[in-house]
């Protein structure tokens, strides 16, 4: 029967065929993607109060981020987005050693923009450009300019953790990868990780123009 | 017919613990979770039976008044989130879902019961909150008062937090499998309204949880670190709580009656033996009202200093939710016209819900009104609304479809007799507890208050009379339960001559569902075109 054949090693037994489950992976996945634009959700409509509220604060305390770093970290978020739809492209051609290669560049360039980002905060530190009650810099004017910098830490952070959570699945991708679990016959991890990485790189694309260039 | 269970199902096959811990069947997952929810049930039931029985004279009797704060507040923190939010989806939608469609899992198994797990990790969380000193802030955990009480407030909402991912998973696992599992020929209108229910739940749990995530991170934060987000003294804005608490639980309440709603309408069909009045117009209003149900958060606001511009749109919205909720009452009822109405006890449940629910909802509507909500407010008023539906409604139609699917569970009638009795004391109990809460609430007895002027001591009385009552009728149900497992009898695939798919199959169900992939002719209630007889020997 034609069943047999298409129910091969990776497809699980309830589904009835590869086309079902990568079908039900895939709206699954993007079901997860909703949930966390949701849960960011919640801060950017915190930042859009607060920048009604206090608009001049606002526009005084994002003088005090450093628009090349965050630049430079925009660039690299949006290579290893190429780099990693290249990954998913080189699987379907079956070419693993390029998938291997493409991973570990993405892999590599979340890494760069987490350094980026910690010599970033470690100045925020210093100067104590901290949130709420922390905050003891006196350069800016405005009222609470502590409510700016616990909106930038709460959604750079949360950001953050989620770039840490993608390079631990690329990782586990890497793993899997090499051991040649993945063909052009099956590779929806590797797309769904993919998804996955895009949100986080677009949540980034939002947050740089918010937080950083307020005009 | 029958007279043995079926040898290989899916509570015998494996055995050992080992293989129910490492399950992915949805139907062992789906027992798991019914487990826990029941004594979540227990446990929240027994705060309530503490906090009625302090109730019963004014002043001090069994307990301070700081223990009287934390009993309310772990009442109603195990009630929502251990209890009713799992309670339907969870635990029977996990069993039944999949068995409706014609499928043999939902789509992510494996998902499914790391939802388990983090539900008991959630569970064991909120235990240790409550054993190391509890929190006295309400369910609620309105700033500024949570950011500055020394009960453990961290750990109770990190525990709501971690059980906030189960509840997003399950959800995310039954929209899948509703959308990419369906057996041939189960088109959408050919499936059972509990699903339609479901599917709707899902989408809320969806959509919603996330939100309510981000906030209890925030308030966290702000105990931890005083970001000053939630505070006005540092430029914050406590109300902004509330928003964004209310924008996941008051979708939230709709994630604990959708459900219910669904098991309504099969039970209401199987035991009037007739095709459910409008099945598109019930179908539709699951989906009207989950969407709608997001648009109407500012109602627990009125008083909280929102504009009023805001408070009247928000109590427009609030009145169009009655809408698709009047139009399943009144479907039901058509339903049952002229229908051969038997009364079992799933059946009574569903007519319980139908009296209990209705003065649920009608009250909501007073609450949803501006003026009349100024006076209503936080009184006793709005604590027998919500009684009226989350307990008249959710816990209702939970008790109906746990007596109706339970021989599909383990392939064994309970005690009908004694079950009746319960309904009968279960009905009696919540009106003696809850309708003088009405009276209360209209007089000005202020909600989460540990003493009360002598005037209202009589009205208290009749309510904690009626608690008792209602944990008698508790009892009895239990007792009626659990004697399927040693005398109960054999039910046969359909005990009930239901027409759904899940009772096609045995009871308890082989570990694959069905022995063939079904194939499905026609609608889930046509009782008046075809006739099953029962199974049950005398029925």
């Amino acid at each position: 029967m034609s069943q047999t054949a298409s129910h091969s090693a990776h497809v699980a037994h309830h589904f009835a065929d590869a086309e079902q489950q990568r079908e039900s992976a895939k709206l699954g996945m993007w079901i997860f993607l909703l949930t966390e634009i949701l849960l960011f959700g919640g801060l950017f409509c915190a930042y859009a109060i607060y920048r009604a509220w206090y608009p001049q604060m606002f526009y005084n305390a994002h003088k005090a981020l450093d628009v090349t770093l965050g630049g430079i970290n925009t660039v690299v978020l949006i290579t290893s987005s190429v780099t990693m739809a290249l990954a998913i492209r080189s699987m379907q051609q079956d070419k693993r050693r390029a998938t291997i290669i493409n991973l570990a560049l993405t892999l590599v360039l979340a890494g760069v923009f987490l350094v980026i980002k910690f010599f970033e905060y470690r100045h925020k530190f210093h100067l104590g450009q901290l949130p709420g009650m922390y905050y003891t810099y006196t350069g800016i004017k405005g009222s609470n300019p502590h409510i700016f910098f616990s909106v930038y830490f709460m959604m750079t952070g949360l950001h953050g953790f989620h770039v840490i959570g993608g390079m631990a699945m690329i990782s586990w991708l890497l793993i899997r990868t090499a051991r040649g679990e993945f063909s052009s016959a099956y590779y929806t991890p590797v797309e769904m990780t993919g998804l996955y990485w895009h949100l986080v790189d677009m949540i980034w694309i939002f947050l740089f123009p918010l937080l950083y260039l307020i005009g | 017919m029958d007279n043995a269970l079926p040898l290989h199902n899916y509570l015998n096959e494996p055995r050992g613990l080992k293989s129910w811990l490492f399950t992915h069947d949805h139907k062992r997952i789906g027992i798991m979770y019914l487990w826990a929810i029941l004594a979540a049930f227990a446990l929240g039931g027994t705060f309530a039976l503490l906090i009625r029985f302090e109730l019963l004279r004014p002043g001090p009797d069994i307990m301070t008044a700081e223990t009287y704060n934390k009993m309310f507040t772990l009442h109603g923190a195990i009630m929502v989130f251990l209890f009713i939010i799992p309670s339907v989806p969870a635990a029977l939608g996990n069993f039944i879902l999949p068995l409706m469609i014609g499928a043999k899992d939902v789509a992510f198994p494996r998902l499914n019961l790391a939802s388990w797990y983090i539900y008991v990790t959630g569970a064991i969380l909120a235990l240790y909150s409550i054993i190391s000193g509890a929190v006295d802030t309400g369910w609620t955990f309105y700033t500024p008062y949570s950011t500055q009480t020394t009960t453990h407030v961290i750990s109770m909402t990190f525990a709501v937090f971690i059980l906030g991912f189960s509840s997003i998973f399950t959800g995310l696992n039954f929209i899948v499998t509703v959308h990419k599992l369906r057996a041939p020929g189960m088109t959408w209108f050919k499936m059972p309204l509990m699903v339609w229910a479901l599917y709707a739940t899902a989408v809320i749990q969806v959509l919603a949880t996330p939100v309510l995530g981000i906030t209890l991170v925030l308030l966290i934060f702000e105990r931890l670190f005083h970001i000053g987000i939630f505070d006005p003294a540092m430029g914050g804005d406590p109300v902004l709580y509330q928003h964004f608490f209310w924008f996941y639980s008051h979708p939230a309440v709709y994630i604990m009656i959708l459900p219910g709603m669904g098991i309504i309408s099969e039970l209401i069909a199987t035991f009037s033996r007739k095709t459910i009045f409008g099945y598109r117009f019930v179908a539709f209003s699951s989906i009207a009202i989950a969407l709608i149900g997001f648009f109407v958060w500012g109602h627990h606001m009125f008083v909280a200093g929102q504009s009023e511009a805001a408070a009247m749109v928000f109590s427009a919205l609030t009145f169009l939710v009655a809408i698709p909720s009047a139009v399943k009452v009144f479907n039901w009822m058509t339903t049952l016209y002229k229908g051969q109405i038997s009364f079992d006890t799933p059946m009574l449940y569903a007519l319980w819900f139908m009296c209990t629910f209705t003065i649920g909802g009608l009250t909501g509507i007073f609450l949803g009104a501006l003026s009349v909500d100024v006076h209503l407010h936080d009184t006793y008023f709005v604590v027998a609304h919500f009684h009226y539906v989350m307990m008249g409604g959710a816990v209702m139609a939970m008790l109906g479809g746990l007596h109706y699917w339970w021989p599909k569970m383990f392939g064994r009638m309970y005690n009908e007799t004694l079950g009746r009795i319960a309904a009968v004391l279960i009905f009696i109990g919540f009106n003696l507890t809850f309708f003088p809460q009405f009276i209360l609430g209209a007089q000005g007895m202020p909600r989460r208050y540990f003493d009360y002027v002598p005037e209202f001591t009589s009205l208290h009385r009749l309510s904690t009379y009626g608690s008792w009552v209602m944990a008698t009728g508790f009892i009895c149900m239990a007792i009626s339960l659990f004697s399927a497992f040693r005398r109960g009898r054999i039910a046969g695939n359909n005990p009930w001559g239901a027409l759904s798919l899940e009772w096609t199959t045995t009871s308890p169900p082989p570990v694959e569902n069905f022995a063939e992939t079904p194939i499905i002719t026609h609608g889930p209630h046509d009782y008046d075109q075809i006739i099953v007889p029962s199974t049950l020997a005398g029925r």
